[in-house]
């Protein structure tokens, strides 16, 4: 099929869509794009919006992303689509709380280091009772 | 034969043992097959955006990001990526003998590390030997989410940026098959073009709206990927490990049963005999 074009579109948890179509609409950060096949190759990010496809005989297919980059060859358009919704504050407040979790689990010197130390003391304290099993048995 | 009824209750509570473990066994099975789709799941947008990395690294754009210089080592990230629970045989150890190794190597040179830990196994190991810890994501699950990455990596890819870290490496088990899983130190910062990306002919994408606003864009998310990928991949290491060590576990009990019985057995014989020559003894005596 010389008038079409490859779509894939990908998620970093999942394959969402892979196929042929006459052309790809798609939300680009600076505005909607069109993709006919034999496009010069383009990369660009994606806004948070809806994928179209046109396949063919009036029949669209759709796919919402939030996000993501678009990568467009001459035969094949590759969506990279985000799974979560990303926004600079969003990625900085899941961060702060990925470091404050490790600041809280350093804090909490217990827990931990209690059950380790107890298990030692268990291993040992197993060690001994094994030994004196076999003392007796002789 | 209260030496026997001991050795009874032994066989009896092997037995519940060997229940549980068989149990786990088929539980982390099944749990591996989920694990290991998800892992070829993931590989698809992996594989395109490496390639679109590779070449954007490679095409030379008037942009360098920092994400693809290379400077001199002082400061060291490390991303650690392990289970959260128990029972997977050597798993866990073995990506810390690893890791420690390295740690040791770069720290006769003089090199300071920061760590971000995933799963509990690692928090408490970095923890131990007294690490610098800066972030940490636990309790992830059996089938892991891109968004709990995020948080945890953009804190070093945040420091990497302010110029405190100059190489960030990833710590986790490679899966080969259900039998191996290879622990693997990978260096994500910075990134290396891949070589196999075709450079025969030169061209070069359309940036839009720049070469910079989609070089950061992309080179993040391909670093996430990359962390996501170790998490899933850890995910599947974890369940195929814990199988064989259930395996084992199961094996070994089985083996304890069949030594315990034998020798309950020949007790109760002993004690057969005993009686009977008693009686012998006793009626010859009369």
């Amino acid at each position: 099929m010389a008038n079409t074009i490859q779509v894939d579109i990908v998620s970093a948890e999942e394959q969402i869509f892979s196929g042929e179509a006459y052309m790809v609409y798609a939300p680009a950060v600076m505005g909607e794009v069109g993709i006919a096949p034999r496009h010069t190759p383009l990369i660009s990010p994606l806004k948070p919006g809806e994928i179209r496809l046109d396949m063919g005989d009036g029949k669209e297919e759709f796919f919402f992303i939030s996000g993501g980059i678009l990568e467009v060859q001459p035969h094949v358009v590759t969506v990279l689509s985000d799974t979560a919704i990303r926004a600079d504050d969003l990625d900085e407040a899941a961060a702060i709380e990925a470091q404050k979790r490790a600041e809280e689990a350093l804090a909490d010197q217990q827990g931990d280091l209690d059950v380790a130390k107890a298990k030692a003391e268990l291993l040992a304290a197993a060690a001994q009772i094994a030994a004196i099993k076999k003392l007796r048995k002789k | 034969m209260a030496a026997g009824k001991e050795i009874k209750t032994k066989i009896a509570s092997v037995k519940n043992t060997q229940k549980i473990t068989a149990a786990m066994e088929m539980v982390a099975a099944s749990k591996m097959r989920r694990a290991q789709d998800q892992m070829f799941a993931t590989r698809p947008y992996a594989q395109r955006i490496a390639e679109v990395v590779g070449h954007v690294a490679s095409a030379h754009p008037e942009y360098k990001h920092p994400f693809l210089i290379e400077r001199p080592v002082k400061r060291v990230g490390i991303v650690a990526v392990s289970t959260d629970r128990g029972l997977c045989g050597g798993l866990n150890t073995n990506l810390f003998k690893k890791a420690l190794n390295q740690i040791g190597e770069l720290d006769d040179k003089g090199v300071e590390i920061e760590v971000v830990t995933f799963g509990t196994k690692a928090l408490g190991f970095f923890k131990r030997i007294g690490a610098k810890i800066v972030a940490e994501a636990s309790h992830i699950g059996d089938s892991p989410e891109m968004s709990q990455v995020i948080g945890p990596v953009q804190v070093l890819l945040k420091s990497y940026q302010e110029g405190n870290l100059d190489e960030i490496y990833l710590v986790s088990n490679e899966f080969v098959n259900t039998m191996t899983q290879d622990p693997t130190i990978k260096q994500l910062v910075p990134v290396k073009p891949s070589e196999d990306t075709e450079l025969s002919h030169h061209w070069d994408y359309i940036y839009e709206p720049g070469s910079k606003e989609v070089l950061d864009h992309v080179l993040d998310r391909y670093i996430e990927s990359l962390v996501y990928q170790g998490v899933v991949e850890n995910v599947a290491c974890e369940m195929a490990a814990r199988m064989i060590a259930m395996k084992s576990a199961t094996d070994n009990a089985g083996d304890m049963i069949d030594e315990l019985q034998l020798i309950y057995n020949r007790q109760r014989q002993a004690s057969i005999t005993q009686e009977i020559s008693e009686i012998v003894a006793g009626a010859a005596a009369v």
